[in-house]
């Protein structure tokens, strides 16, 4: 286990409680709080993985998401997504998108966690394929 | 010699044969087959009940007494149907565009309807037609006498015929006279039936004239001689007189009520009238072109003493001739049965239409003329009006006791009829002459009739010659009618007649003068005098079949195709036709109008089948009716129009209603969502951290602190948030009580202040103004305090400027008070400025710093409440917000 995972979340709170519980996990967490700036953090940070927030202050999460899957670098990229409203609609939005997983807040830490280790499971699996 | 009862029993055939004939002609009209009932001829023929039994027989006696002047009773008429064609056309087109009934109602309608004249006119025609009813019985007992005991021509003891024969036609008349109330008060049996008596009557004085020119003289020539040798053409010759009597008899046959009956109402085809213009004159000349000739023969036989007014049943009597003599007989029961018969008729028609019915409705009040009920009155009345006419002239012949006297009433009854002409001639001729002319002169003409010929005549008949007839009353000497106006009268008829006739044209023209017409009687004058522009010319049943093509067309219109063709199918059946177009025969028609007036009205429907089939320009009345009808189809599509641009309305405010509501739909479900995010996110926190606590494994105490203190933080913040919604909840439902109560405004933003902490932080510097706050309000102090609060905070924790200060600026308005509250940051972008008021709505610059953005909208609800508001005024630098305050405020002492 273990990679860069950036975190894109604007609530001050969440990002520090998930920064906490990934970083025990072996995780290096880049935290990142402004939509608008946060395509140029992925570039910046190349990370292996993203846990991005819907609700974005300056940029909605599905359109990072979006330009996300339409460059080359970073289409394969895993994306595990966050949203308060849990309502079906944006879960199928996301998923259409090309989202990997889906988080509804509040979730569980556990959750959290075998969301991400999954995710990274199934990338190394496919990396060695 | 024929027995008395053989006489009978040959009148009861004939009588019988009549019936026959009516009846069938009544059945073949009905089923619209009776052509020949329809032909010019028959017309002509009915035209000849002119020449009645005072003609018949008396035309001989005439010219045994004064020569040729009975030619001049033919003269008239004659003249009238060759020279005066055109008026008799215009009566006719006149009388069927009008529906006109008889001379009463042509003249009532032309005077705007006036039921007054027309009972003036109904009077004189019954008073007129009496005696000369009287004379028809007479002449009908007479030839009877005569015939049972030829050469006595004393009183007769055959007494009670004269009531039989009265009897019988009324029942003829009223069986074929008042069948039903035709539209076109046609009476098809009866015609036919005056029709064969007219060949008869004709008939019978030819065969007696060439009898006696052969028979009895040796061919012409020798008749000539006889005729030189005769004292008929020794009499003088005066001209006044054959004048006189030429226009009175021209006169009679364009007003007497029979006349008028045959030639205007009977009439099916105007073009018959072409006919009637040589055929009938040639009638008259034929009936009385051997009256000389018997007259000579008659004298020859008699001498002087003998009663010439017989000589045409007794000359062919005394030479032996029975069957002729019957021919003669049954010639004259004809010339008298069919005179009374279509007098009665006419007369009954006027007597019910303008004196019972009016008076009857008067009485009753009916409110519905066209009821079954009413037609069941008139017809009764008609049938009473029919027996009434009868027994009047039999009462006044049983009165009169067949004196001579009776003979002169024909050409008295003329003169009174005549009254009816200046009236008639200038209604049709004149579109100046009104109603009080009219009423005048006929008024006028009949009294001066009355007085000079009718009473003296009637006193006479009765035996008595009241002195006051020949001193004048009240010994007025010229009132007198034996020396009116003291002319010492050598004609008394043609006196009566200059002075009533006289007096009458000049009265009419005078009265239309000085009066003024109704605008009915304007209108119909029009129509009278112009009535060629007005309708088409009536064509018989040959032109009928058109007419039906014409009635289908328009039935399809309204009644629609399947309907229209299912009515005309049945009815053609019903009269077993196979081509599927019905004869338009009046019961067709009567169910053809009630089916088209449940969709037009009854009396649109009448206009349009009336237009069709009679030709005849749609009346007054019909108009009005017309009027009304469409006046309630207007209403009615007025409001269907009201009540659809109603719908439209309603259908215009339920898709506003339901557009609202579908906004509002969506507002609620973007609110909700809004709700959900602003509930989830701190609980997010709350959850993780909490969870982290409660591992086990090290998590050093400061970030066990740490941790703790933001759930505690998250947990205010839910608190809060779910505070606020409450509260705006219940500011929005306008639940709120407000506390209202004096404050001094400078109390109320010390609170403020000091609630939202700035003075404790001391970051934000605010300034104010004291003595502008030393207001006192009327307000609720711990509401205006929270909008304080939340613009203070607002600024505290979104002003960006190095150092921020708030200006709270107080402003005196009339009738308000404006409080600004001003920071140096740098303002809210302008696209935001819309949005800051909406629930959940935060400027970007807003975003990372604590608040759901409800607090605007909260204070914004607030300020609603105290009647004051909230708005934000864009400026050029800073965020400056503006609270305005109802005008109860006092400046403090």
């Amino acid at each position: 286990m273990g990679g860069r995972i950036l975190l894109i979340e604007d609530e001050g709170n969440i990002l520090e409680a998930i920064s906490f519980i990934l970083s025990r996990a072996g995780w290096q967490v880049q935290g990142h709080g402004n939509g608008a700036t946060a395509l140029d953090a992925v570039a910046r940070t190349r990370p292996d993985m993203i846990v991005l927030d819907v609700m974005l202050p300056g940029c909605s999460g599905l359109e990072i998401l979006r330009a996300l899957r339409q460059r080359p670098e970073t289409a394969a990229l895993p994306v595990v997504m966050l949203t308060a409203k849990g309502q079906l609609k944006d879960r199928e939005t996301a998923l259409e998108l090309g989202a990997d997983a889906y988080l509804t807040k509040p979730f569980s830490n556990a959750d959290l966690l075998a969301t991400v280790a999954l995710l990274a499971q199934s990338r190394a699996e496919s990396g060695r394929a | 010699m024929l027995s008395f009862n053989g006489l009978v029993a040959v009148c009861v055939l004939y009588v019988v044969f009549l019936f026959g004939i009516a009846f069938l002609a009544e059945k073949r009209a009905a089923e619209g087959r009776a052509r020949w009932l329809n032909s010019p001829i028959t017309y002509t023929l009915s035209l000849s009940i002119y020449t009645t039994a005072w003609t018949f027989y008396g035309a001989v006696g005439s010219a045994v007494r004064n020569g040729l002047e009975f030619l001049t009773i033919y003269l008239g008429p004659t003249l009238i149907f060759i020279g005066w064609f055109w008026l008799l056309r215009k009566m006719v087109r006149i009388g069927r565009a009008q529906r006109i009934t008889s001379i009463a109602d042509m003249i009532s309608s032309r005077y705007g309807k006036s039921g007054g004249v027309a009972a003036l006119v109904t009077l004189l025609a019954v008073i007129g037609a009496t005696p000369y009813i009287a004379l028809q019985l007479q002449s009908v007992t007479l030839s009877f006498s005569v015939f049972v005991r030829p050469g006595a021509l004393g009183a007769p003891d055959t007494e009670q015929t004269a009531i039989w024969v009265a009897a019988g036609l009324a029942l003829f008349t009223i069986i074929f006279g008042t069948r039903s109330l035709d539209v076109n008060e046609r009476h098809p049996g009866l015609v036919s039936a005056i029709a064969l008596e007219a060949i008869v009557k004709l008939a019978a004085i030819l065969a007696v004239g060439i009898f006696v020119v052969w028979g009895v003289a040796d061919g012409p020539a020798n008749m000539l001689a006889r005729i030189e040798a005769s004292p008929v053409s020794q009499t003088g010759w005066n001209g006044a007189r054959w004048l006189g009597l030429t226009v009175l008899a021209g006169a009679a046959i364009l007003c007497l009520p029979r006349m008028f009956q045959v030639l205007v109402v009977e009439n099916s085809d105007e073009r018959h009238l072409a006919t009637a213009g040589w055929a009938f004159p040639l009638y008259l000349m034929l009936i009385s072109v051997f009256v000389v000739p018997i007259a000579v023969v008659g004298l020859e036989m008699f001498g002087s003493d003998a009663n010439p007014d017989l000589f045409v049943l007794t000359v062919p009597l005394g030479m032996g001739q029975d069957g002729l003599a019957l021919l003669v007989f049954l010639g004259g029961f004809s010339a008298a049965t069919s005179m009374v018969i279509v007098a009665a008729l006419a007369l009954s028609t006027m007597l019910a239409n303008h004196i019972i019915v009016p008076f009857w409705l008067r009485l009753t009040r009916h409110d519905d003329p066209m009821s079954g009920d009413m037609r069941r009155v008139a017809l009764m009345a008609r049938r009473l009006s029919i027996t009434g006419v009868m027994f009047l002239g039999y009462g006044y012949y049983r009165l009169s006791g067949g004196a001579d006297a009776l003979a002169d009433i024909g050409l008295i009854a003329f003169l009174g009829v005549a009254q009816i002409l200046p009236a008639l001639l200038g209604g049709i001729l004149w579109r100046g002459a009104t109603r009080v002319g009219a009423a005048l002169g006929i008024g006028a003409g009949f009294l001066i009739w009355a007085w000079l010929l009718l009473i003296p005549n009637v006193a006479e008949t009765g035996g008595v010659m009241p002195q006051m007839l020949i001193d004048g009353p009240f010994g007025l000497v010229w009132l007198s009618p034996v020396t009116p106006l003291g002319l010492q009268a050598t004609d008394p008829l043609l006196t009566a007649m200059v002075l009533s006739l006289g007096v009458n044209t000049f009265l009419f023209i005078f009265g239309s003068l000085v009066s003024f017409p109704s605008p009915l009687e304007r209108l119909q004058g029009a129509q009278f005098v112009n009535v060629y522009d007005h309708s088409q010319p009536l064509y018989g049943w040959q032109g009928a079949s058109g007419a039906a093509d014409d009635l289908l067309i328009m039935a399809q219109r309204i009644l629609g195709t399947s309907r229209a063709g299912r009515l005309f199918q049945t009815a053609a059946e019903a009269q077993g036709r196979i081509s599927g177009v019905p004869e338009p025969t009046p019961d067709f028609l009567e169910r053809l109008e009630r089916e088209l007036a449940g969709s037009v009205g009854a009396a649109t429907a009448h206009a349009m089948v009336a237009q069709i089939v009679g030709g005849a320009s749609v009346s007054v009345r019909d108009l009005l009716a017309v009027a009304d009808e469409t006046a309630q189809i207007m209403e009615y599509s007025t409001q269907l129009e009201a009540k659809s641009e109603e719908l439209a309305q309603t259908a215009a405010r339920l898709q506003e209603v339901n557009a609202k509501l579908t906004a509002l739909s969506l507002q609620k479900d973007a609110f909700l969502s809004q709700i959900s995010h602003e509930l989830r996110t701190p609980m997010t926190s709350i959850r993780s951290f909490s969870e982290i606590l409660m591992q086990p494994d090290g998590i050093d105490a400061a970030a066990r602190t740490r941790f703790s203190r933001i759930i505690h933080d998250e947990t205010v913040r839910l608190t809060r948030l779910l505070d606020d919604l409450l509260d705006l909840s219940v500011l929005e439902n306008g639940r709120v009580t407000l506390h209202e109560a004096e404050a001094r405004l400078s109390d109320v933003l010390d609170r403020a202040i000091h609630a939202a902490g700035a003075q404790a932080d001391g970051r934000l510097i605010i300034r104010r103004d004291p003595d502008a706050e030393a207001v006192t309000l009327w307000t609720d102090p711990d509401r205006l305090a929270q909008v304080f609060i939340n613009l203070i905070s607002n600024a505290q924790k979104y002003c960006d400027a190095p150092a921020p200060e708030l200006t709270i600026s107080v402003r005196q308005m009339p009738g308000r008070l404006q409080v600004e509250f001003a920071d140096n940051g740098s303002g809210i972008p302008k696209r935001q400025q819309a949005l800051i008021f909406e629930k959940f709505a935060r400027a970007d610059t807003a975003k990372g710093a604590p608040g759901a953005g409800l607090g605007l909208a909260i204070s914004r609800e607030i300020m609603a409440r105290l009647g004051g508001g909230l708005s934000y005024v864009p400026s050029e630098q800073g965020t400056r917000f503006r609270v305005r305050l109802p005008g109860r405020t006092r400046r403090a002492a």
